[in-house]
């Protein structure tokens, strides 16, 4: 475990820019893509060195969206981790695209260069839905990309879906899930996330100030409701919640994104992109021309973990899995019990319902509850030391 | 060192202030009076004072800007000493501006020569005019497009009734015609009268307190001498102590010299720890050889409002009383006693002169002391008389005694002046009697503008009074007030209850009329503050355990985050020391968690 390595690679780029999205990306020309998509090649080859210890047992390549870059540049960027990296056999190799950005033919390519996990923007199956959040394709545009993907040999397929969105009702939802749940074959992993007005998005600009009139998205009740349905629909088809917004058919869950949580090191390359590397997180800036100009120089807010700081980080990121921390593991890494360091907050949560200890493990596990995955940045926020 | 000052004649010694309404260009005025005189007198110059002030400023004394002496070679050829005393601007400080007042022979009238006569203006001039001042009109900004100084002239004419022809035409900002103010001066207002041979008789103005020399008294000797070694006494305090000290004030220095006699302006320094000992309005005296009666006009400062501090942390405590200590050392008008609150915790109840003063404290003790307070609503001293014939001073509503035992209570009542351009009569006539107020009447300054007087009850105005005048009239109006007594009233005790528990911090009294709009609103005002627990809080207003109002706090379903992309953990941490950083700033309260903001907040309640 501690010599894994997992990649992330950032696409910033995409046809148009959602409404909800506050993530580092946008429209480019194809000069720029094209000089950036050099740049992180250089990038990834130039760091190889330093990670020349560590097996690669994950690459995620995400962004924006990363099939708006030409193919022949995705198949470039998998050689030279194949040639730099040492890649797993087994490794998870996911690139992220949204429908109406790839062709059949592209998809194929990809999974021959190594790629063999495929994450599917949908966000909902009803257009005017699609069309209210700004996404660029309709229902119709994406059972086109998830036929041509299952014919291009992948096996292993995310699809996206929001809820709360503008207009959305409960039904309207359910149909969503159903609709998504009748594919042939049906996914194996879903991620379900409930739509966030994030300050700065055109969605914000519409409904996230109180003078506003905001009874188009759905109250609270309804959004709460929907939570609960996505956990009940996808439970009774085989698929179970392994993290907060995310569901998956046994074995299936996201390898990279569970990495994340149990914090194993990850490197992320192009700009923004965030790095775990033993206990040390940096990040490159996220200008774009300082990184087309020096793809190796970008990297900025190094900072060394402290003990606390790890031991918060285990805490926080270990609940947004449903499996919950290990207190024996907590023992293993930093030599005091759990109980001893959070006993307090552990008491008062279990006590509103919101952790709840499991004993399956040697020393206990915790775990948030039902409610508390509900209100998970409340409990999280506790276990800042 | 040879005496200086014995041989400086009181003719050549003019004692003046400069009063004014805000912005209309006082200290602008004052900065340019003091540039274009001089320091010293010749003769000082020669007698090497300098030493002692070198030594002044490495021990980096300064001084406060209340009081600073210059010398000015008039166009006669005498050289002659002005002493030029500030005055607090604000009406909480009203005492303190008629002490200073005292302590002069004339003053300074500066009147914008665009806007004219202000509320602030009127009040100040009638206050020097009580204390038997002569004023010289001063029109300022003369050089501003608007400016119409003929009309301002007129105004003041026929609205005060000084003659103001030859008032000078200035702009202090630029420099203009401030050597004809200077001339004035010394021509139209009176030099002191007093004997330097009689028992000492000196006015203290103002004081401070200095780590080095224990409190600075500033002075006006009104009759007598003072010097070195002099005993003295404090005539309504009783406080007595041998000089060590006594000197003039040059710009930003204390100039020691060998004694003050009748009619000079300057300080005394007799080790005395606290200013407590040395109140504005006092009469020093020679213990030895002690004047007949004290000057009149003095009168123990009283705090109109009253509020409670609380350490945000508990455990400051001691740390806010330290600062409380030290603050008080400087202000003889701060007051404070310890009391408990259910809510808070152990605090202090404090009394100040008004709300600025307790703005300027609070802000004091969190910027200079960094301390994170609470503070509860601020309220007035009520009168409460009870059925057994026992009169309470009531400070903090908690301690009301149950209604019945209460045989009647009295509020403190303030005449207001408001001067306001017509337009906007109606909208504050309107504000006013929202405000209880009684309406006394009107009277036309010049055809645009008038003055509105009214009778306020002072509970009335502490808050957000002044914001709510302001707002309703587009800036233009202007107010001043004056304590007027304690009248009876009808009032009640208004509680707050979250989640079902009396908060005893956000109690306070109101008039029975009131009560339920105030209710209604406090409600309302804590439901925007107060953050979604887990569980449903209600939020209501009590009057003798009537539930008037009620409102309620949601309880909170969802806190997630949404997606946390390319392990961008850094932000998500962020995200969550937020929340715990605003945890913090919060006050337990039961189950709830209150932010300290909301202690004040619900004061602003005339925003919509």
């Amino acid at each position: 475990m501690g010599h894994e390595l997992e990649l992330y690679f950032h696409i910033p780029f995409c046809v148009r820019k959602c409404f909800y999205c506050d993530f580092l990306s946008g429209p480019a020309d194809t000069e720029t893509i094209e000089r950036y998509m050099e740049a992180l090649l250089a990038e990834t080859e130039g760091s190889a060195d330093a990670y020349a210890k560590y097996s690669v047992c994950s690459v995620f390549i995400g962004g924006g969206t990363p099939s708006v870059a030409p193919v022949s540049r995705i198949e470039r960027l998998m050689e030279a981790v194949k040639r730099a990296y040492r890649l797993a056999e087994d490794a998870e190799v996911t690139i992220e695209v949204n429908p109406g950005t790839v062709s059949e033919n592209g998809l194929a390519r990809y999974r021959q260069a190594g790629i063999n996990r495929l994450s599917i923007g949908l966000q909902s199956a009803h257009n005017e839905e699609l069309a209210a959040i700004g996404r660029i394709h309709t229902w119709e545009a994406f059972l086109d990309t998830y036929g041509q993907a299952r014919r291009a040999g992948f096996e292993n397929v995310n699809v996206d879906i929001m809820s709360a969105l503008p207009g959305q009702t409960l039904s309207r939802y359910r149909q969503t899930l159903e609709r998504i749940l009748s594919l042939n074959p049906p996914p194996e992993h879903i991620s379900a996330y409930s739509l966030i007005l994030e300050e700065g998005t055109p969605l914000f600009e519409r409904y996230g100030k109180e003078s506003q009139d905001n009874s188009d998205i759905p109250d609270e009740d309804t959004d709460r409701a929907m939570y609960q349905e996505t956990k009940e629909i996808l439970g009774e088809k085989g698929y179970g919640r392994y993290e907060i917004s995310n569901y998956a058919k046994e074995g299936f869950a996201c390898r990279h994104n569970c990495g994340y949580w149990q914090r194993r090191s990850y490197a992320g390359f192009g700009i923004g992109a965030a790095s775990l590397v033993g206990n040390v997180r940096f990040r490159n800036g996220e200008s774009l021309s300082a990184y087309l100009e020096n793809p190796l120089g970008c990297r900025e807010e190094v900072r060394h973990l402290s003990r606390e700081e790890q031991m918060e980080e285990f805490m926080f990121l270990g609940l947004r899995m449903t499996e919950g921390v290990d207190a024996g593991k907590f023992r293993q890494l930093f030599g005091c019990d759990m109980w001893e360091v959070y006993g307090k907050v552990i008491e008062k949560n279990i006590r509103d319902g919101l952790l709840a200890s499991v004993s399956d493990a040697v020393l206990g596990r915790l775990a948030l509850t039902e409610k508390g995955l509900d209100v998970s940045n409340y409990v999280m926020a506790q276990f800042l030391l | 060192m040879e005496s200086l000052d014995k041989k400086t004649e009181q003719s050549r010694i003019r004692n003046f202030c400069i009063v004014a309404h805000i912005d209309h260009g006082k200290s602008t005025l004052a900065d340019r009076i003091i540039e274009q005189t001089g320091l010293l007198t010749s003769r000082e110059m020669q007698a090497q004072v300098l030493d002692n002030m070198d030594l002044e400023r490495e021990r980096g004394i300064t001084i406060k800007a209340q009081a600073v002496r210059t010398v000015y070679r008039a166009q006669d050829g005498e050289e002659y000493i002005f002493n030029l005393i500030d005055t607090p601007g604000h009406v909480d400080f009203n005492y303190e501006v008629s002490r200073s007042l005292a302590a002069c022979d004339g003053a300074i009238l500066v009147v914008d020569a665009a806007q004219g006569i202000e509320a602030q203006t009127l009040a100040n001039v009638y206050l020097a005019l009580d204390h038997d001042l002569d004023v010289i009109p001063v029109i300022n900004k003369i050089d501003l497009p608007s400016a119409d100084p003929q009309r301002v002239i007129d105004e003041i004419e026929d609205v005060i009734g000084l003659e103001a022809q030859d008032a000078p035409l200035i702009s202090a900002k630029n420099g203009i015609g401030i050597e004809d103010v200077l001339e004035q001066i010394v021509n139209k207002i009176p030099a002191p009268q007093g004997d330097a041979k009689a028992p000492l008789q000196a006015l203290i103005f103002d004081s401070l307190y200095d780590s080095y020399k224990g409190v600075i008294i500033f002075c006006r000797i009104v009759n007598g001498t003072v010097k070195k070694g002099t005993k003295i006494r404090m005539m309504a305090t009783g406080a007595k102590e041998e000089v060590v000290e006594v000197g003039v004030f040059g710009a930003g220095q204390f100039i020691p010299c060998e004694e003050l006699s009748a009619g000079m302006v300057g300080f005394i320094t007799a080790s005395i720890k606290n200013v407590k000992e040395t109140e504005v309005g006092d009469t020093v005296t020679n213990d030895d050889d002690p004047c007949e009666a004290p000057l009149p006009g003095y009168k123990k400062v009283q705090s109109m409002v009253y509020c409670g501090f609380y350490p945000a942390d508990g455990a400051k405590y001691p740390d806010l009383r330290d600062a409380l200590e030290k603050l008080q050392l400087n202000d003889a008008a701060l007051q404070y006693e310890p009391e408990t609150s259910i809510a808070l915790g152990f605090g202090f109840r404090c009394g100040f002169l008004g709300l600025l003063h307790l703005e300027v404290i609070q802000e004091r003790l969190e910027r200079e002391y960094n301390l994170d307070l609470v503070a509860t609503a601020p309220g007035v001293v009520y009168k409460v008389y009870k059925t057994n014939g026992e009169v309470i001073e009531l400070t903090n509503p908690s301690n009301l005694p149950d209604p019945s035992v209460i045989e009647h209570m009295e509020e403190p009542v303030v005449s207001a002046e408001i001067m306001v351009t017509s337009e906007f009569i109606g909208s504050i006539m309107e504000l006013c009697q929202e405000r209880r107020g009684r309406y006394l009447g009107m009277e036309y300054i010049e055809a645009s503008r008038a003055l509105l007087r009214y009778e306020l009850p002072l509970n009335e105005i502490i808050y957000d009074f002044f914001d709510a005048l302001k707002s309703r009239s587009k800036g233009y109006a202007s107010f001043d007030y004056d304590i007027k007594g304690y009248e009876e009233s009808k009032l009640v005790k208004l509680d707050i209850l979250i989640n079902k528990e009396e908060v005893d911090a956000l109690s306070f009294i109101v008039h029975a009329d009131s009560a339920y709009e105030r209710g209604r609103r406090m409600c309302e005002k804590l439901k925007e503050e107060i953050p979604r627990h887990l569980f449903e809080i209600p939020i209501q207003a009590a009057v003798g355990g009537k539930v008037i109002a009620r409102e309620t706090v949601k309880a909170m379903r969802k806190d997630v985050l949404a997606k946390c992309y390319g392990g961008d953990i850094t932000r998500k941490k962020k995200l969550l020391e937020k929340q715990k950083e605003g945890k913090k700033r919060m006050r337990q309260i039961g189950n709830v968690e209150i932010p300290q903001k909301a202690f004040l907040s619900v004061l602003k309640l005339d925003d919509d």
